[in-house]
């Protein structure tokens, strides 16, 4: 089996693709049998030091209705300079650039190691990146001075030609007009009134010249500075301007009186930015930054009243059907999070606040347009100043870790359909050939938009074999994926990015073995969870642990070997045998558990998790737990309550946190500052080690986790209680008093009750 | 509101149907028993419309019948309307109708009469003419004699004109117009009829007709109550003398007598003045004199440094003490009895208990002891501190704020209106008004400029610069800032300057050329809602608001509807967003200033109405002149110009030289009423309440007052020139002995924010005798009264109508007069001081001074011998001038509209009436023309004025006129060269250059004489008078005979001498 993880791994790095089965069974009915769908983790822009871009442009299939772009799959004639189309088995010409080329000269995109590979676009206009800012100044002074510093900061991380803007708000909108000289000038509006794009650019002023520069901007894209002017600015020209109104702004002025909420119009500020990128930039990579520091109070996506009597909605509300301003909020930031979606821009929320901020209304602003979504206790905290920074990080070439305007567009080879795709997408609505009935997440399309993205941004893509039983594939037939990505790189350039991938058809009859062998647990773990998270946004709770139970039984059930029956011969191979304990961990994860979490929170983790990688995606799942002590180098252990002992150090990483957790005695020594000790200097080092590797994971991780410094019997130390697995609990005391860790006080059920029940279930006949 | 003004009142509204019934009673007091006491003039119209015309035409025996009747008809004559004033029209237009018939026998006349006599008998004659045409008994014999003889007579008087013989060329007529007008007279009376007809002239007819019909005119205009002598001979006997308001009822000096004024326990004439001193003790007689009783409120007239200022009582947290009942505040009227326990209120005769802090013995006269030591005891006038309960929402209220809201559209800025403004704020922020006491002022200022869209500025004194903030929403304005907008200049001042200099550049290259206008009152009125504080907007705007906002306007103007039924329509707002603004503004203690710049129509009934409902003052500067280089014509009237037009750049007479290199022609006129605007004493979120003594009560308020029900008068503000006319009617019965006392109370906040009553109290003495009422009548606070109340009705009546009614009304108090006051015989013999009598066959007596016997006497016929009695015109003493300002309000633009005259020039001066005080109302209808070439080179003192009419004026002098709005200095074709060098610098008046709006500073005498004595005529005038030079013969003298009141008008409107005629006439259709 190594072999296969190698291999998986191999393919991961190549092409940022993990799929569920890396072996195809060959026909319709087999593959449903299979409970995990055949479906893939794409990581479109997975970054690729060694793989540098060509300058040319990708060579089309010439079918109209296929268009892949010529990859190392396809067969290709080199005397008649012909080559097939791998999709749909046309033969196309090359074009007269590749009459050099022979089997001893091939053009990069046939070499075998360029699966993936990536064209730089010379044509067309380069526009700027757009930044705007759209700041809440209904902040605690404090807030808003740490929020002006980090913007002010990040105008010099900002590339010099990037036009930026800046919308502040409150109880009215400004938009800032940066090009003045003498005296600073802003649009004022109000922040109850919904405006239509188009009175905003009306009242912007925006729409007379916008008139002869849309017609004129093809050919002269130079103009466009010129028109948005006014309120988007070349960095460079505006650095000092800028910094200098930052640095003046004011915290919200009007009077909140005693037990009322500020009132904040976080929709129309949104609105207006929206509308006014709308009417200047369309279809420029463009990124509206909402920072925020607390809900909505009033006009169109409105979240609380400004009653502070009256608190935001929870859970409980939602459940009741008590929460009055939900469903109008969100329908205006849909509205809104769909015509961003339209115009290729994306939107970021930065949401610093102790209390909830409307993320459960907002969130397809970001989950649509491909924004980040961050959230904090406050502006002043280093989770969010550090977390804000690393927007702006660069990669090895020193371009930034992001892209705009992107297209995904998915080909598949005449066995497969597309199902859907579930990642910070949109739906471009191209129905094709390849495109299934059935949809798995958003389908019915086998092309997406991702307005933004970055490296690590990763979509789950559902396919769906179609091949019937009774036409069984040649052995050795392959099938093929295409994923065409086309961007706007961070320095501009237009580029597309070309992954072709291939695998084998099996037989789920008699080559089940190998189908079982290639089968990634962890990526289908992910896959699966993916689907249940996007289930959970439109179904009940209960409903999902359900069906994700079921599809659990189902696939033990499948590949378990068991006599009927027997619970106890139930056995399970290696490559599923991982699957299980995942599928206990997600069930108690924050993806699906609401108890405990407010709207906000969820729909914060939820973001994170329909983005992150693979890697990252598990250890949301099933957080990842050190052990430091004497006893040996630091080492993995169970997400356990037998791993919390006395004398162990723990570090957990369960990707939004970061526990270092001291156990009993080590607490108690700190304590006693033996660590100040010079005979204790050991004990020094132990103490050390977890903060060194935290230091490490926050260093890397987007966003920041929060970070917690707690132990033994720590308020703090919750965190870690509720993710370890209960094995002791309060309930079964058996092991109370002994030193093989801590109970845990719950009713959850543990691991080991889980797996129980799902065998006795597998095994069952019933089902 | 409308059904209390004229409108409501049946006069006005209901002429159409009767007018002979409605028109003489006015409205005020509905009186059938006049009406019965005129049974000619009672008739119905019906016949007119029909009857007018036919009865004209036939031939003339019956003629004088017929129109009699007419007459009496014609204004309410729902007929053609060139027939509507039939009634007057026999006056100026019999007369020469009836010449050419006449023409024969009028030889004789000639002979008879001495050429001394010459000027009584011209008025003789044309009164004869009124006679027989206002009685039904006038026989055909009649006036027609008479009538020739005139023109002939009066040839050789003051006019200097051609030809003598042709006596029926109008002395001043243009031969042409003359020769074509007579010979269709003489052959009948069609085209008469038709064209110059109506005496005060509502007709259209130019200025060559009105001179054919002046010939007749053959009063000597010596012989009619002359304004300036009764004003001389006021000023005379009470000038410069102190005047105690210790008595009841007394009339006082006249507004044009400079006098100390000691409050003595009634308010002085500054603060109330009324239309007479004395009320009739019945309604009854009230209605039969039909004088209107009203009071002219100024509360918060500025008196003469010499006077006291108004003391201020302070009960600390007990506040004001008032009448449980009616609410009146403790005052001079208040009785104490039992022993100081308790009092009983003078105004609804409740016993109150004397509150225990406020208690304190009696004298021995019944005086508390310390009756000399409390204002509110022994004063008309004094002002309480207000206690919490008195302000909004019981907070004490926040000092005020002033919000400079500049219109900087494309046009103010190239004309470099805008640089200006800015530059002169610089400056005038340092007089902002502060209480006496205070080192700086407490009002804030605030700054917006507009064009389509509002800027915002946010001048915070922390700022490095100012702020600015653009709101486009203007369908639904609001205000972008709190903190900032308003500020203290002294804090923000170099934020402020920062932002004065640099707005004009900043829209230097806008080129917007539209403007909102409603908006832009909101976002005041917004900014000092949120601000809660009361305040002031100062908004320089100069077109019309034809950008897509609420309150749009389009251009309406239409000549066309001159003189129909719906000219209203042109005083009417054109949408009802404003009044509602207006409404809101006032809710919220925003008043609102606007300057207007038009240089076309902008609309000034629409947008004016704005500043009028909120206390606010409209300046408008017409074609605002840009930079002196770049200068084009004022006005077309004033066209012509001398070809070395070279204009004369004038330095800042004011001290600041600020702006000096980009002077404006017109500026110093404008930055002088922004200057007088800002510093000028003033109240704000005012309440006023009248209370009066049982037995009456106020009933209409005209002025710039806003009324939420019928008793509580609310203004934005109220400054020291705004005046309020308070009409009181009749409840019951009033007590001669306790007499009629009124008390205005004004609730206000101070320019340093402290909540203030201010109570002026004033008794007026009561009288069942008319002789009473008519001994204490005040002539102008009466034309006061009379203009505002047909100022107000011109919204709802055609102006044609409110001149009938208004010709009615002066008709029927002379009338009542001479019917129960003065008996004929008694006037002659009686020759009672003060009793003008104007007969056609008696005699003329006026102040007693003259008496002319009217030789032609003997020539009447028998029966019109017998009706001498009713042909005597007497004028009650009070009232002699009456007619004079009347015939003047009459001619105003308002009532007159002429094709010429700009539909907002009428508006204009239609607002500015209505919230004028007596002083400058008297003014504004009789304007000041001072002789300047006869001065006293030494001599300080204004010289005496001179009466208005082109008679008076000599081509070899220099006169000075100035009506409150306009100033003229008129050069008579051969005015002493020296006076000329002396004032202007120039060899010969060709040089001088007409353009100036202002006197070069010449060292000499002559020049800083000129210019001190401007100083004088402008002191205390609410607005800058724009000075016009005009030279005699030269075509802007239009523009200055226009102001010549007791001429012919030019366009129209009836000499001072012709209305007298008419209104005799009428009196006589009265009286028969």
């Amino acid at each position: 089996m190594a072999t296969y993880l190698e291999f998986i791994q191999q393919n991961e790095e190549r092409d940022g693709v993990r799929f569920s089965w890396n072996v195809w069974p060959s026909s319709r009915l087999e593959a449903t049998r299979m409970v995990v769908p055949l479906a893939c983790l794409l990581t479109p822009l997975k970054e690729r030091p060694d793989l540098p871009p060509v300058q040319y442009e990708p060579v089309l299939c010439s079918r109209p209705t296929c268009k892949a772009v010529l990859n190392p799959l396809c067969q290709v004639d080199y005397r008649a300079k012909l080559w097939a189309c791998n999709f749909c088995f046309q033969r196309n010409q090359f074009p007269p650039a590749y009459a050099g080329i022979s089997e001893v000269n091939q053009p990069a995109e046939l070499m075998p190691q360029f699966s993936t590979i990536e064209y730089v676009i010379q044509r067309g206009p380069q526009s700027p990146l757009i930044f705007l800012y759209v700041v809440d100044t209904c902040l605690e002074e404090d807030d808003l001075q740490a929020l002006k510093e980090s913007l002010q900061m990040s105008l010099s991380l900002l590339p010099p030609d990037a036009l930026v803007g800046l919308i502040t708000f409150g109880r009215m909108v400004q938009v800032h007009e940066l090009s003045c000289e003498g005296i600073s000038k802003s649009y004022v509006f109000r922040g109850t009134k919904d405006l239509t794009a188009k009175q905003i650019q009306d009242m912007l002023g925006l729409s007379k010249p916008a008139m002869p520069m849309q017609q004129a901007r093809p050919p002269q894209p130079q103009e466009h500075p010129f028109v948005s002017s006014r309120f988007l600015q070349p960095i460079q020209k505006i650095d000092m301007n800028l910094t200098d109104l930052l640095g003046e702004l004011q915290r919200d002025p009007w009077p909140v009186t005693q037990g009322k909420r500020p009132l904040r119009s976080t929709g129309v500020a949104l609105s207006i930015a929206v509308g006014l990128l709308e009417g200047t930039f369309p279809n420029t990579g463009a990124r509206i930054m909402l920072f925020t520091g607390g809900p909505p109070t009033q006009g169109p996506g409105m979240v609380v009243g400004d009653e502070l009597k009256i608190p935001i909605r929870s859970w409980h509300d939602i459940e009741k059907d008590n929460a009055r301003f939900m469903k109008k909020a969100t329908k205006h930031y849909e509205m809104l999070a769909n015509r961003t979606a339209a115009n290729g821009h994306c939107i970021d929320i930065y949401a610093c606040a102790l209390d909830q901020t409307g993320l459960l209304e907002m969130k397809c602003c970001t989950n649509l347009t491909g924004g980040h979504m961050v959230m904090g206790d406050s502006f002043n905290t280093s989770l969010f100043k550090q977390t804000f920074q690393r927007i702006f990080s660069k990669d090895f070439n020193g371009d930034f870790r992001m892209a705009f305007g992107a297209t995904l567009e998915v080909k598949t080879s005449r066995e497969l359909k597309i199902a859907g795709a579930i990642g910070p997408c949109v739906s471009l609505n191209v129905k094709g050939p390849c495109v299934s009935e059935n949809e798995l997440g958003v389908g019915g399309t086998s092309q997406w938009k991702i307005c933004g993205l970055d490296p690590t941004s990763t979509l789950g893509i559902y396919f769906e074999v179609v091949n019937q039983h009774n036409a069984p594939i040649p052995q050795g037939g392959r099938g093929a994926i295409q994923f065409v990505t086309q961007y706007q790189h961070s320095s501009t350039q237009k580029r597309i990015r070309v992954t072709t991938i291939a695998r084998n058809w099996a037989d789920a009859q008699s080559q089940l073995r190998h189908i079982e062998a290639a089968f990634d647990q962890e990526a289908a773990a992910v896959l699966m969870a993916r689907l249940g998270v996007f289930r959970a946004e439109s179904e009940e709770g209960p409903d999902v642990l359900r069906w994700l139970d079921r599809q659990l039984i189902r696939l033990c059930q499948k590949f378990g070997q068991y006599n009927k029956e027997d619970p106890t011969s139930f056995r399970l191979s290696d490559s599923f045998s991982l699957y299980p304990q995942f599928m206990f961990h997600l069930r108690r994860s924050p993806f699906l558990q609401v108890f405990n979490n407010s709207p906000d929170e969820s729909s914060y983790y939820r973001h994170h998790f329909a983005r992150q990688d693979l890697t990252q995606s598990l250890i949301m799942i099933q957080p990842i737990l050190y052990s430091y002590s004497f006893h040996g180098p630091p080492e993995p252990v169970l997400l356990d309550s037998s791993s919390i002992l006395a004398d162990r150090i723990l570090l957990m990483d369960t990707f939004f946190q970061i526990v270092i957790y001291l156990g009993e005695t080590i607490a108690q020594w700190q304590k006693a500052r033996y660590q100040d000790m010079p005979e204790y200097e050991n004990f020094k080092h132990l103490l050390q080690a977890p903060l060194d590797d935290a230091q490490e994971i926050l260093q890397a991780r987007f966003p920041m986790p929060r970070y917690i410094n707690t132990e033994h019997g720590g308020s703090q130390a919750r965190f870690l209680l509720s993710k370890v697995n209960p094995s002791q609990t309060h309930n079964n005391l058996y092991a109370w008093g002994q030193e093989t860790g801590a109970p845990i006080l719950t009713d959850d059920v543990s691991l080991q009750v889980f797996m129980d029940h799902l065998k006795k279930l597998a095994v069952s006949s019933a089902c | 509101m409308s059904q209390q003004g004229y409108v409501a009142t049946p006069p006005y509204s209901q002429s159409q149907p009767g007018i002979g019934l409605s028109a003489p009673h006015y409205g005020h007091y509905g009186d059938p028993s006049h009406a019965a006491s005129l049974p000619g003039v009672m008739k119905p119209p019906g016949p007119l419309g029909a009857a007018a015309p036919g009865a004209m035409l036939p031939p003339l025996p019956p003629g004088p019948q017929q129109f009699g009747q007419n007459g009496a008809h014609a204004s309410s004559a729902p007929g053609p309307p060139p027939h509507r004033f039939a009634g007057p029209a026999p006056v100026g237009n019999v007369a020469s109708a009836y010449q050419p018939s006449a023409q024969p026998s009028y030889p004789s006349p000639m002979s008879t009469p001495p050429v001394v006599q010459l000027g009584g008998q011209l008025g003789a004659m044309q009164l004869d003419s009124h006679g027989p045409g206002a009685g039904p008994t006038g026989p055909a014999a009649f006036q027609g004699p008479p009538l020739p003889a005139a023109p002939s007579i009066l040839q050789p008087g003051p006019r200097v004109l051609p030809p003598p013989p042709t006596a029926l060329n109008g002395p001043g007529a243009p031969p042409l117009a003359a020769g074509a007008a007579f010979p269709p007279q003489a052959a009948g009376y069609g085209p008469q009829m038709g064209a110059p007809a109506s005496y005060p002239g509502g007709l259209p007819a130019g200025p060559a007709r009105m001179a054919g019909p002046q010939p007749p005119k053959q009063l000597d205009p010596d012989a009619v109550p002359s304004p300036i002598q009764v004003i001389e001979s006021d000023r005379a006997a009470r000038g410069g003398q102190v005047y105690a308001t210790n008595t009841r009822g007394q009339v006082p000096p006249l507004v044009t007598t400079d006098c100390v004024i000691q409050d003595q326990g009634h308010a002085s004439p500054r603060y109330i003045r009324c239309t007479t001193y004395c009320f009739p003790s019945s309604s009854d007689l009230a209605k039969q004199a039909q004088v209107p009783l009203a009071a002219v409120l100024q509360p918060f007239a500025t008196p003469p440094a010499d006077e006291t200022p108004l003391y201020l009582v302070n009960h600390g947290e007990n506040g004001p003490v008032r009448c449980n009942r009616c609410k009146a505040y403790m005052c001079p009227f208040m009785q104490f009895i039992e022993g100081g326990r308790r009092y009983q209120c003078g105004f609804c005769n409740c016993v109150n208990d004397v509150p225990t802090f406020y208690f304190q013995h009696l004298d021995h006269l019944g005086r508390r002891l310390d009756h000399y030591e409390k204002p509110e005891l022994s004063l008309g006038s004094y002002e309480y501190v207000a206690t919490l309960d008195y302000c909004r929402k019981n907070k004490p209220p926040n000092p005020p704020a002033f919000i400079f809201m500049i219109n900087v559209s494309y046009s103010n800025i190239k004309s470099g209106l805008v640089k200006l403004i800015c530059e002169e704020l610089k400056t005038l922020l340092e007089q902002l008004p502060r209480e006496e006491q205070e080192e700086t002022s407490a009002v804030r200022v605030g700054f917006i400029t507009y064009h389509t869209v509002l800027h915002f500025f946010n001048v915070k004194s922390n700022l490095a610069q100012p702020q600015m903030m653009v709101v486009t929403d203007v369908g639904e304005v609001f205000v972008p800032l709190l903190d900032g907008l308003l500020v203290s200049y002294q804090e923000s001042q170099s934020v402020i300057h920062n932002l004065l200099d640099q707005i004009p550049g900043m829209f230097a290259d806008s080129s917007e050329s539209e403007a909102v206008f409603a908006p832009v009152v909101q976002a005041g009125m917004e900014a000092l809602k949120a601000a809660d504080c009361p305040g002031k907007l100062f908004i320089f705007h100069s077109s019309l608001p034809t950008a897509e906002a609420p309150g749009k306007l389009k251009n309406r103007d239409d000549k066309r509807l001159l003189n129909t039924d719906k000219e209203k329509v042109l005083f009417q707002p054109q949408t009802s967003v404003y009044e509602s603004l207006a409404k809101d503004c006032v809710a919220h203690g925003c008043s609102v200033t606007l300057f207007l710049f038009p240089s076309q129509y902008v609309d000034v009934a629409s947008l004016g109405l704005v500043p009028l409902l909120t206390g606010g003052t409209l300046y408008k500067y017409s074609n605002f002149q840009s930079t002196a280089h770049t200068r084009r014509p004022r006005v077309s009237m004033f066209k012509a110009r001398p070809p070395s037009g070279r204009v004369v750049v004038l330095g800042c007479q004011h001290g600041s030289q600020t702006a000096s290199d980009l002077m404006h022609v017109d500026s110093q006129q404008f930055l002088h009423d922004l200057r007088g605007d800002i510093e000028k004493k003033i109240g704000f979120d005012a309440i006023m309440r009248v209370r009066t003594s049982t037995g009456f009560r106020a009933t209409d308020f005209f002025g710039g007052v806003f009324m939420n029900n019928t008793t509580d008068v609310e203004m934005a503000a109220l400054d020291c020139d705004k005046a309020v006319t308070v009409e009181f009617k009749h409840d019951d019965r009033l007590s001669e002995d306790s007499g009629a006392l009124i008390q205005c109370a004004v609730l206000y906040t101070t320019v340093g924010g402290q909540r203030r009553l201010r109570i002026h109290n004033l008794g007026l003495s009561c009288s069942s005798q008319l002789a009473d009422l008519y001994k204490s009548c005040e002539t102008d606070a009466l034309v006061n009264f009379f203009a505002k109340s047909a100022f107000k009705a011109v919204l709802h009546q055609p102006v044609k109508v409110i001149r009938e009614i208004l010709v009615n009304q002066t008709a029927h108090m002379l009338a009542c007069y001479r019917k129960n006051c003065a008996s004929p015989s008694a006037a002659s013999q009686d020759a009672v001081i003060g009793t003008v009598q104007l007969a056609s066959s008696a005699a003329l007596l006026a102040n007693g001074r003259m008496t002319r016997n009217l030789k032609r006497r003997e020539d009447l016929p028998k029966e019109e011998d017998t009706q001498l009695s009713s042909l005597l015109l007497i004028l009650p003493d009070s009232m002699k001038i009456l007619p004079v300002y009347m015939n003047s309000l009459l001619k105003s633009c308002v009532l007159l509209g002429r094709p010429d005259t700009p539909t907002d020039e009428r508006a204009f001066q239609r607002q500015l009436v209505m919230t004028m005080g007596v002083a400058d109302s008297q003014l504004f209808f009789y304007p000041q023309l001072l002789p300047i070439h006869t001065l006293d080179v030494k001599s300080t003192a204004l010289p005496a004025a001179i009466r208005c009419s082109e008679s008076r004026l000599s081509e070899g002098g220099v006169f000075l006129l100035a009506n409150g709005l306009n100033m003229f200095l008129w050069l008579g074709v051969s005015s002493p060269p020296e006076l000329i060098q002396g004032i202007f610098n120039v060899p010969s008046l060709a040089h001088v250059n007409t353009d100036m709006t202002q006197l070069p500073e010449v060292g000499s005498p002559h020049s800083q004489q000129l210019r001190m004595l401007m100083g004088i005529v402008q002191r205390k005038r609410p607005y800058s008078m724009k000075l016009t030079i005009v030279k005699q013969r030269e075509q802007p003298e239009a523009a200055f005979r226009q102001l010549l009141v007791e001429d012919r008008g030019l366009h129209g409107g009836s000499s001072y001498v012709d209305f007298l005629c008419c209104v005799h006439k009428e009196i006589c259709q009265l009286l028969s």
